[in-house]
């Protein structure tokens, strides 16, 4: 029935420090019920602030109109789609960490999954905010779906990949919300079980279902999870290829070309994967889970980085080689701007961030200490964020006529609200870890229980 | 309404396996086994068979294509058709991101309550608990006590000699 009990006694264990079942139990949800920490406080505080500030900035750019913006006439798309772009990438480490390293039977996922779908949820809320701002008016925002309408009904454009970018991007919120609650809803019951507060106890009961650990739900849960994994899967893939149909489908030199979708793909892969070491770095810490998150999940999570971040670089030069193959001369000039224009701080911001700095990760000393890996998980996300920023403003400020050549400036505004963004997304993880179980208990249970049976085999060798 | 079960309590998870086999090798019918986690094997030690989820799946999934498809072909072709760039109305290529998407979608809605419906979890749904600590590191093998067949005296030494630190009867409401 369990998926996850053959594993090689070579294999480092998973969960350190001998720990019995009771034990995780204890581990992971004791933080929930003791008061919150200093540490803790002061984050929240911090990241609330931030969020109050963006809310506020928010409300005034729709007040005034997206005018307060640094957009010209050449430059119509910057800020706004960079962050977009960010922050949907962001989110697809979780549901590759949950889905398909499932699939491929991954065992280290377990103590890492929960937090890392959480961080997809929230990484793709903070991602919905600026298509939505962008609209300019917002309380219309329903107008993106196809429902029968009093004008006419006019239908939606189904042939626009900014149309299908709204079906990808909210089936992939909802699927993902479903799976994350769905694999909470066992530990849900545990916490249940557990409490003595009277209202946490109602709370529990209503969204734990009724679960009572029966057999036979076990064995359907088994099937729901690995189908949901196998929806998933496909799903992630297409979120970020429809995302890079954005630009793919135009014709604007440096975007019109066929490597984005996959190289969008990794991409996301490479920045979600630094944000979710970024995160799992600081949560192992504050709710003092070293033994479940131990320094194995963290070194393959570099490795991973790794791996993606030399695909990224290896895109980057593809890139460059198929511009000056194609023989276009739009096509190689813009990307000679890129490398030597006015914005090539930042391609040059993107290019050591993403090429070089991941290739670090080949010393495993670098891949086993916390410092330098945290440093490096940091920059992979600056050079992230470099990367969408260089493909969009650099394509779009020179293109065919010089006579329409422009540059960018994000003004305060737009800097603040992305910095925003991250107050949601911080406050939102920071109450994540606070409320709900951020390990799936019984998950570990069952790679303990596979990992304690492997560990008597090699007693009685 | 109360029904009377006989439970056994276990440590541990080989024990338990081994009970559910042998319980079921004497004629005993197992009402149901509750653990904190998904044990292997177990489904074959109970004899559940395959669960049906999957065909919901591919039910919902293909319902969510043809749906998706037949509405795009609809608005574009027969309702309002409107030239985009010179595109032919019936650009079918160019729907299959967003039919993709909704099978997606209504394929993991459906196999989700599906799953909910079948195994009675809703809000409000009562848990029944043979144990505190089932859904922490205990198990419970649980008998039916209200069929006439059951053993009573049998079946606690059977589950106290397969390895069960408690063996004892319990009222549940169901």
């Amino acid at each position: 029935m369990s998926r996850l009990t053959v594993s090689s006694p070579l294999r480092p264990p998973q969960v350190t420090g001998e720990k019995s079942m009771v034990d995780v139990t204890e581990d992971v949800c004791r933080p929930l019920e003791r008061k919150a920490g200093a540490g803790w406080k002061l984050l929240f505080l911090l990241s609330s602030l931030t969020l109050l500030m963006g809310a506020a900035l928010v409300g005034y750019q729709i007040k005034k109109g997206i005018g307060v913006w640094g957009l010209n006439k050449t430059i119509g798309w910057a800020f706004d789609i960079t962050n977009f772009v960010f922050w949907v990438g962001i989110g697809h480490a979780g549901t590759l960490i949950s889905a398909i390293l499932l699939l491929f039977r991954q065992k280290w996922r377990t103590s890492i999954n929960r937090a890392a779908e959480a961080m997809t949820i929230f990484a793709v809320l903070c991602a919905a905010v600026f298509p939505v701002i962008h609209m300019g008016r917002p309380w219309l925002a329903f107008w993106v779906f196809p429902y029968p309408n009093l004008r006419g009904s006019l239908w939606v454009n189904f042939r626009s990949p900014l149309l299908w970018d709204v079906f990808a991007i909210s089936t992939y919120f909802i699927v993902s919300a479903v799976f994350w609650y769905i694999g909470m809803i066992p530990d849900l019951a545990t916490l249940r079980d557990r409490t003595t507060n009277k209202v946490k106890k109602r709370l529990f009961s209503v969204f734990s279902l009724g679960w009572d650990g029966s057999s036979r739900t076990w064995a359907r849960y088994e099937t729901l999870t690995l189908i949901l994994a196998g929806l998933a899967t496909p799903l992630v893939v297409s979120v970020h290829t429809i995302v890079s149909m954005d630009f793919a489908t135009s014709v604007i030199p440096g975007w019109h070309t066929t490597i984005f979708p996959p190289y969008f793909v990794v991409g996301a892969v490479f920045s979600g994967f630094g944000m979710v070491l970024t995160l799992l770095i600081l949560t192992r810490r504050v709710m003092h889970w070293e033994n479940y998150i131990t320094m194995h999940h963290l070194e393959n999570m570099c490795k991973v980085i790794l791996a993606t971040g030399s695909i990224v670089g290896f895109a980057y030069v593809t890139e460059f080689f198929m511009a000056w193959y194609s023989g276009n001369a739009y096509e190689m000039f813009t990307f000679k701007n890129r490398a030597t224009g006015p914005y090539a701080w930042a391609y040059w911001t993107m290019m050591t961030c993403n090429l070089i700095v991941p290739q670090l990760f080949w010393f495993k000393k670098i891949r086993t200490s916390i410092v330098p890996m945290f440093i490096l998980s940091i920059l992979v996300n600056v050079g992230m964020w470099f990367e969408r920023f260089v493909i969009i403003v650099t394509s779009l400020h020179r293109d065919f006529l010089p006579s329409s050549w422009a540059m960018y400036k994000p003004t305060f505004i737009e800097v603040g609200t992305f910095l925003g963004t991250f107050g949601l997304f911080f406050t939102c993880f920071l109450l994540f870890i606070r409320f709900l179980p951020g390990i799936a208990i019984h998950e570990v249970k069952i790679v303990l229980s596979a990992q304690n049976k492997r560990e008597e085999v090699i007693r009685n060798v | 309404m109360f029904k009377k079960y006989l439970v056994g309590h276990f440590r541990e998870e080989d024990a338990l396996l081994g009970a559910v086999r042998a319980m079921r090798e004497r004629g005993f019918a197992i009402e149901d086994v509750y653990s904190p986690y998904a044990i292997h094997g177990i489904d074959e030690a109970m004899g559940l068979k395959r669960s049906r989820l999957p065909y919901v799946t591919f039910a919902a999934g293909f319902a969510g294509l043809a749906l998706a498809m037949a509405f795009q072909y609809w608005t574009s072709v027969v309702d309002w058709p409107i030239n985009v760039g010179g595109k032919p109305d019936n650009s079918t290529l160019a729907w299959l991101p967003v039919a993709f998407e909704i099978t997606v979608l209504l394929g993991a809605l459906s196999t989700v309550a599906a799953f909910l419906l079948r195994s009675r979890l809703f809000p409000g749904s009562r848990a029944r608990v043979f144990h505190p600590r089932v859904t922490s590191d205990t198990f419970a093998l649980v008998l039916e006590q209200r069929d006439a067949s059951l053993d009573e005296p049998q079946a606690r030494r059977l589950l106290g000699e397969l390895g069960a630190f408690a063996v004892e009867s319990k009222e549940v409401l169901c």
